[in-house]
């Protein structure tokens, strides 16, 4: 259910930017220009408070619009605010839940979720509203009304336990990418493992991309117990590699300095290396 | 007809991903010099299980594949090139030395990179002459150190991993455990940092 991505097509063909000329850009009468701007700052990660404070700006953009009444401009600029991690963006990405633009919508839950605010459980609840039997295909459109995945995700990662009982259900939705968010948000807001055994059952899924999403909600769990299914599942090196790093690092969080990690994180590191 | 030329028939007739397995781990285990040429394109055939019985039986058959690995490396298939790295990686015959070293630095897919990145580390450098040895190791070194500051942090994991196997020959100990701190102090990534203390306490228990 992500847009198709124009990144690639973005970072070869663009020309080298500097912070000061992307912030103008950012009010550049070429739109492209604009759009090109957001996602640089995003993706070079400058961390700048002129930076936060011109993005947040562009999510009120109505100059860039396409026919389908989609935003691209604010979709960039609720994308690039994610990767800043300056919580003030957090008020304007939860209006961008309210957002007519399905994409804009899904970019502000993806991006809510990395700032790990919890004051947005109440706006990424409301998307949930109708529960299973409003998340439907929207008619013509390659989605469902609202990005289930991205909303169930952010509880997930902001703690919401409050919303425990209205992420359940979607455990028994019928898109199984939106199972496995359910799966994840449910462990980690109860760490009952039942929920991370459902995860690694995916991993047998005769749907390659249906495993990859199942490693990467195991990674960003930290879900120790799927290291060694992990490590065998018939998926590229690479995807399991990142979902091994998620369970390292999840390790690593409890010590107190990396270098004294235990015997958990050595046996990950051994999966890590017989994967290279 | 031969065993062997009973089993590469076997290969090149399964019509079964399942099929193609059972039949690549028995020409695998039949251990003849003559299936190397067919281990070698199983790689190319989008079959993961299959490879990784191919890699295994081409690493057990070491370094009489050495040539045909190295002649027969995939340029327009990166799967398939990063089985060929591996197996070279796993027999460990300096030979693949320049393919390693270029494969590190320069190829584009990182999986490729990450299985050149750990060979490096574990070439069996006694089988050179001194003035050979001393030029190998220090080439595999210096690409080794290059490529612990790449963006992409499966390649840093793959060069801590490639240094710590190369800091089993004393010469290099004193630049490798130096890259290691720099890294500690330097890399952003837990997942890295980690990776060093462990080599740091695998390199000390090994000297």
């Amino acid at each position: 259910m992500i847009e198709p991505s124009a990144e690639e097509y973005l970072q070869e063909n663009a020309p080298p930017l500097t912070k000061e000329q992307a912030i103008a850009n950012l009010q550049s009468p070429d739109l492209s220009l604009r759009y090109y701007a957001a996602w640089w700052l995003g993706k070079f990660r400058v961390r700048d408070r002129a930076v936060v404070d011109a993005l947040i700006v562009a999510l009120e953009d109505e100059a860039d619009t396409t026919e389908m009444g989609g935003y691209p401009l604010r979709r960039n600029a609720a994308r690039a605010l994610g990767k800043l991690g300056d919580t003030r963006a957090v008020p304007g990405l939860i209006q961008c839940l309210e957002c007519s633009d399905f994409y804009v919508r899904e970019a502000a839950a993806q991006s809510l979720a990395m700032l790990g605010d919890i004051t947005a459980a109440p706006a990424l609840m409301q998307l949930l509203g109708g529960g299973v039997a409003a998340a439907v295909t929207v008619p013509g459109r390659p989605h469902l009304t609202q990005p289930y995945e991205a909303v169930l995700e952010a509880l997930g990662a902001i703690g919401a336990t409050e919303a425990v009982s209205l992420i359940e259900p979607f455990l028994e939705h019928p898109v199984p990418r939106v199972q496995c968010a359910a799966a994840r948000a449910m462990y980690q807001l109860t760490q009952d493992t039942s929920y991370g055994e459902r995860l690694v059952k995916v991993l047998d899924s005769s749907d390659l991309k249906l495993r990859r999403v199942a490693l990467g909600d195991l990674g960003a769990m930290g879900y120790l117990p799927a290291a060694d299914a992990i490590a065998n599942a018939k998926v590229e090196n690479s995807f399991k590699l990142i979902a091994l790093k998620g369970l390292l690092e999840h390790q690593l969080q409890q010590e107190l300095d990396v270098s004294s990690f235990g015997e958990d994180a050595l046996r990950v590191m051994n999966l890590m290396d017989s994967l290279l | 007809m031969t065993n062997t030329q009973q089993l590469i028939r076997d290969v090149a007739q399964a019509d079964s991903p399942a099929q193609m397995v059972a039949a690549v781990q028995k020409l695998a285990a039949a251990k003849d010099e003559a299936a190397i040429g067919t281990l070698i394109a199983v790689f190319g055939y989008n079959n993961p299980a299959a490879a990784v019985a191919a890699v295994a039986g081409l690493t057990q058959l070491g370094e009489v594949a050495v040539p045909q690995l190295l002649a027969q490396i995939d340029d327009y298939n990166y799967g398939a090139r990063a089985y060929s790295i591996r197996a070279l990686a796993a027999i460990a015959d300096p030979r693949a030395l320049d393919v390693l070293l270029a494969s590190a630095a320069t190829d584009f897919a990182p999986s490729v990179r990450r299985a050149a990145a750990k060979g490096l580390g574990n070439l069996r450098f006694s089988k050179l002459d001194i003035t050979e040895r001393q030029k190998a190791q220090a080439k595999a070194l210096e690409t080794l150190m290059f490529i612990s500051r790449d963006a992409d942090w499966s390649i840093r994991y793959a060069a801590v991993v490639g240094l710590q196997a190369l800091a089993k020959i004393p010469e290099l100990q004193q630049p490798i455990q130096a890259k290691f701190a720099e890294i500690l102090a330097t890399d952003a990534e837990n997942a890295i940092r980690a990776r060093v203390h462990l080599a740091q306490r695998q390199v000390l228990v090994s000297s």
